[in-house]
C-alpha cells in the first residue's frame, strides 16, 4: 500500500510535467496545425541557458525565469525565421523541418556544452515528507503541482477571458476572416509559438532535475511521452492534454515501480499504439467527418 | 451542388518527383534496368581495383546506407508515409544477421552460401516487424504516423539493453564473417571483398526497387500518396497499398542494417539510435525525395560529410576537447541546416536541382541546333 501511494504521487508529479509539455504541443497544433517535433530540443536549449545563468550568478530562480524567457524568444524565433517559410501544403514538410531543427539544436548544444550529463539542482528537497507514517509528498512535488497548476489555469484564463486569447483562437479557427476583421494573424501565430515554447521550457526545468541531468538528448523520451499524452487526450483538446499527461505519468510510474524502469519506453509505445489503433482521435475527440 | 463549389478549381499539386510521364522510353523496363545495374556492377569492380582499401570500405558503407535510403525514399517520396523508425528496422536486420551468423559459427558450419542465407533471414525478419508496424501505420496520417515511428526509433534500441540476456546490452554482439574465398588468391584485400558483397546485394535490391517503382504497384503507391479518396474510387485498396509500401521499405532497410553489421562485424544499439533514423530521412530529403538517384546522393552524403568535417577539424588546430566536441556534432549541425534550407528553398533536393540543370542545358542545346 505504501508503495502504491508513493508510486501514485510520483506518477502524478511526472504526469503534471508531461501534461504541461503536451499542452505546449497542443497549443502549436491548434494554432498552426503543426506537431512541433523540435519542442524537446528547444526546451533543452532553454534549460541550458538557465544552467549557464544559474552557474554564473548562483541563483536558481534567476535561471528559472531566464529559461522561460529564453523559451518564449526561441519559440518566436523558430516561427519567424523558419516555420513561416515552410510550405504547409503537405503535412510532411513542417515535420521534416522540425526534425532538422532537432539535429541543429542538439548539435549546437553538444558543441557548446559537450555531451556529458550535467547535474541539475532542484530548488526544493526531493525526499518525501511523512504524514502519519506514510511517505507522501516531497516539497519538490508540491512545487511541481503548484507551478503546473498556475500554468494551466493561466493558459485557460488567457484563452477564455482575454482579448488576446480571443484573437488567437479566431486566427487559428478562421485566418482569412480574422485578417479581414483586423486581427494580426501572423503575430498571433508567433505569439502561440512563443507561449508553447515557454511552457515547454518550464516543463523541461521541472523534469530535468528528476532525471539523469542536463544533456542534449535529455528530453527525447519526455517528448515521446508527452506526444503520447497529447494523442491520448486528442491533439485538439487542451483539457485532454492535461488528463492524458496525468494518465501517462501514472502508467509510467506503475510500470517502472512494479515491472522495472527499463520497460517504461516500451509501455509508452504500447499505449501510443493502442490509443491510435482503437481511438485515433484521442479519448476526448469529437466525432469528425473526413473532408473529401 | 452549389455553383460556388464547382467554380473553385481543385488544388493543383505541383508535379514533382517520379510523376513524369513514363512512356517516353521504349523497350523492356527490366532489360534496361538490368543493363544499368550490370554497368554499375562492372564500374564498381573496376573502382574496387583502382582505389585504396579504406576507400573500398567507405564505398561499401555507402552501398549499405543506399539500401536503407532507397527503401525510405520509396516509402516517403512515393507513398507519402513518413517513417522516423527506419533506424530501428535497420537494427532488426542487423541483429538478425548477427544471430544467424553466430548460430552457424557455433555449429561449425562454413561455406559461401551461409552469408546470403543470413542476409535473407535478416530481410525476412525485418519484413515481419515491418508488417506489424505497417499495419498500424496504414491507419495513421501525417504527424500521428511520425509520432509512432519516432516512438519505435526511441524504444527499439532501449529494448536491446532491457533484454540484455539476448542482445548483450550496450556491448552488442559480434558478427563472425568468413574471409574472402581462397579462389580469389591469398592476398585479396578484405575491404575489396566487402565492397563486392555489399555492392552485389545493394544492386540487386535497387534492381528490384526500380522495377517495382515503374510497375503497377509503383503507380498505385503514387496514386495513394496524391489523393487517397481518388485512389479508392479508382479501385485501389489504400490500406493494403500502404502496408505493402511499408513492408518493401522495411525489407530494404533490414538488408541495409544487415550489411552494415556485416561490414562492422559487430552490432550494438548505439549504432542504431534515433539520430540514425533522422540521418536517413535527412539523406533522402537532401538527395531528392522519391528518386533512387536521390537516395544515392543521400547515402554518399551520409558517409562523406563526417569524413569532410573530420579533415576540417584537423585543419583548424583546436584543443583536443573542443576538437572532440566539434567532430561529433559539426556533421549533425550541417545536416540540420542543410535539411531546413533544402526543405524551404529546393524541395526537389540535389537530384531535383541536377535534373532541372540537365533539362535547361538540353533545351539550350536543342534550341541552338534548330
Amino acid at each position: 500500500m505504501d508503495r502504491f501511494v508513493f508510486l501514485t504521487i510520483d506518477g502524478l508529479s511526472r504526469g503534471a510535467v508531461y501534461a504541461a509539455f503536451a499542452l505546449a504541443l497542443v497549443l502549436i497544433w491548434r494554432a498552426a496545425r503543426v506537431v512541433n517535433f523540435a519542442q524537446g530540443a528547444m526546451a533543452v536549449a532553454a534549460a541550458y541557458v538557465a544552467y549557464t545563468v544559474s552557474a554564473q550568478t548562483g541563483s536558481y530562480w534567476l535561471g528559472f525565469v531566464v529559461a522561460i524567457v529564453a523559451g518564449l524568444l526561441l519559440g518566436a524565433l523558430v516561427d519567424r525565421a523558419v516555420m513561416r517559410y515552410v510550405d504547409h501544403t503537405s503535412p510532411l514538410n513542417p515535420v521534416i523541418v522540425a526534425l532538422g531543427l532537432v539535429l541543429l539544436i542538439q548539435a549546437v548544444l553538444g558543441m557548446v556544452y559537450g555531451s556529458e550529463f550535467r547535474p541539475a539542482e532542484a530548488p526544493f528537497s526531493r525526499s518525501a515528507l511523512t504524514v502519519g507514517g506514510l511517505a507522501v509528498l516531497s516539497p519538490y512535488d508540491l512545487f511541481v503541482f503548484a507551478t503546473i497548476g498556475v500554468v494551466v489555469v493561466g493558459l485557460a484564463w488567457i484563452f477564455a477571458r482575454t482579448a488576446v486569447g480571443l484573437r488567437m483562437r479566431a486566427a487559428a479557427f478562421a485566418p482569412e476572416v480574422s485578417r479581414l476583421l483586423g486581427v494580426n494573424v501572423g503575430g498571433m501565430l508567433t505569439l502561440g509559438w512563443a507561449l508553447a515554447s515557454g511552457v515547454g521550457a518550464l516543463a523541461a526545468m521541472l523534469v530535468i532535475p528528476t532525471e539523469l541531468g542536463l544533456h542534449p538528448h535529455a528530453m527525447d523520451l519526455v517528448f515521446v511521452s508527452a506526444f503520447t499524452a497529447a494523442v491520448v487526450g486528442g491533439l485538439d483538446s487542451p483539457p485532454g492534454a492535461v488528463v492524458g499527461g496525468l494518465v501517462v505519468g501514472l502508467l509510467l510510474s506503475y510500470v517502472s515501480g512494479y515491472a522495472g524502469s527499463d520497460l517504461t519506453p516500451l509501455a509508452v509505445l504500447v499505449l501510443l499504439l493502442a490509443v491510435l489503433l482503437v481511438r485515433p482521435g484521442g479519448l476526448f475527440a469529437p466525432v469528425a467527418a473526413r473532408r473529401v | 451542388m452549389s455553383a460556388t463549389r464547382a467554380a473553385v478549381p481543385p488544388k493543383q499539386r505541383p508535379a514533382d518527383a517520379g510523376d513524369r510521364p513514363v512512356d517516353r522510353r521504349r523497350g523492356s523496363t527490366l532489360l534496361r534496368h538490368l543493363a544499368i545495374m550490370l554497368a554499375a556492377g562492372l564500374l564498381l569492380v573496376g573502382v574496387s581495383y583502382a582505389v585504396e582499401p579504406f576507400r573500398n570500405f567507405q564505398l561499401a558503407t555507402v552501398a549499405a546506407y543506399l539500401c536503407a535510403t532507397a527503401g525510405l525514399t520509396v516509402l516517403t517520396g512515393l507513398n507519402g508515409q513518413l517513417s522516423l523508425g527506419h533506424g530501428a528496422l535497420m537494427a532488426t536486420g542487423a541483429y538478425t544477421v548477427a544471430f544467424c551468423q553466430n548460430a552457424f559459427a557455433d555449429r561449425g558450419m562454413t561455406g559461401g552460401w551461409l552469408l546470403p542465407l543470413s542476409l535473407g533471414a535478416a530481410v525476412l525478419g525485418t519484413v515481419a516487424v515491418g508488417a506489424v508496424v505497417g499495419v498500424a501505420a496504414a491507419r495513421l496520417r501525417g504527424p500521428y504516423l511520425a509520432g509512432v515511428t519516432l516512438a519505435v526509433a526511441v524504444v527499439v534500441p532501449a529494448l536491446a539493453v532491457t533484454f540484455d540476456g539476448v542482445f548483450n546490452g550496450e556491448q552488442g554482439l559480434s558478427v563472425p564473417v568468413e574471409p574472402p574465398p581462397v579462389s580469389l588468391g591469398p592476398y585479396f584485400p578484405y575491404e575489396r571483398w566487402q565492397l563486392w558483397l555489399t555492392g552485389a546485394a545493394t544492386l540487386l535490391a535497387l534492381l528490384l526497387l526500380a522495377n517495382l517503382i515503374r510497375s503497377r504497384y509503383g503507380r498505385t503507391f503514387r496514386a495513394v500518396r496524391d489523393d487517397e479518396v481518388a485512389a479508392r474510387l479508382a479501385g485501389i485498396h489504400v490500406a493494403r497499398t500502404q502496408v505493402l509500401a511499408f513492408v518493401v521499405s522495411a525489407a530494404t532497410a533490414g538488408l541495409g542494417g544487415a550489411l552494415l553489421a556485416v561490414l562492422a562485424q559487430s552490432v550494438s544499439p548505439g549504432a542504431f539510435s534515433l539520430t540514425l533514423s533522422l540521418f536517413l530521412l535527412m539523406a533522402v530529403v537532401i538527395g531528392g525525395l522519391g528518386r533512387l538517384t536521390g537516395a544515392l546522393w543521400g547515402a554518399v552524403l551520409l558517409v562523406a560529410l563526417p569524413d569532410l568535417t573530420h579533415s576540417l577539424t584537423e585543419m583548424l588546430t583546436l584543443s583536443p576537447a573542443v576538437a572532440q566536441r566539434m567532430e561529433g556534432n559539426l556533421p549533425l549541425a550541417i545536416f540540420g541546416i542543410t535539411l531546413i534550407v533544402v526543405m524551404i528553398a529546393a524541395p526537389g533536393g540535389v537530384q531535383g536541382l541536377l535534373s532541372r540543370l540537365g533539362r535547361a542545358l538540353l533545351a539550350r542545346w536543342s534550341a541552338r541546333r534548330s
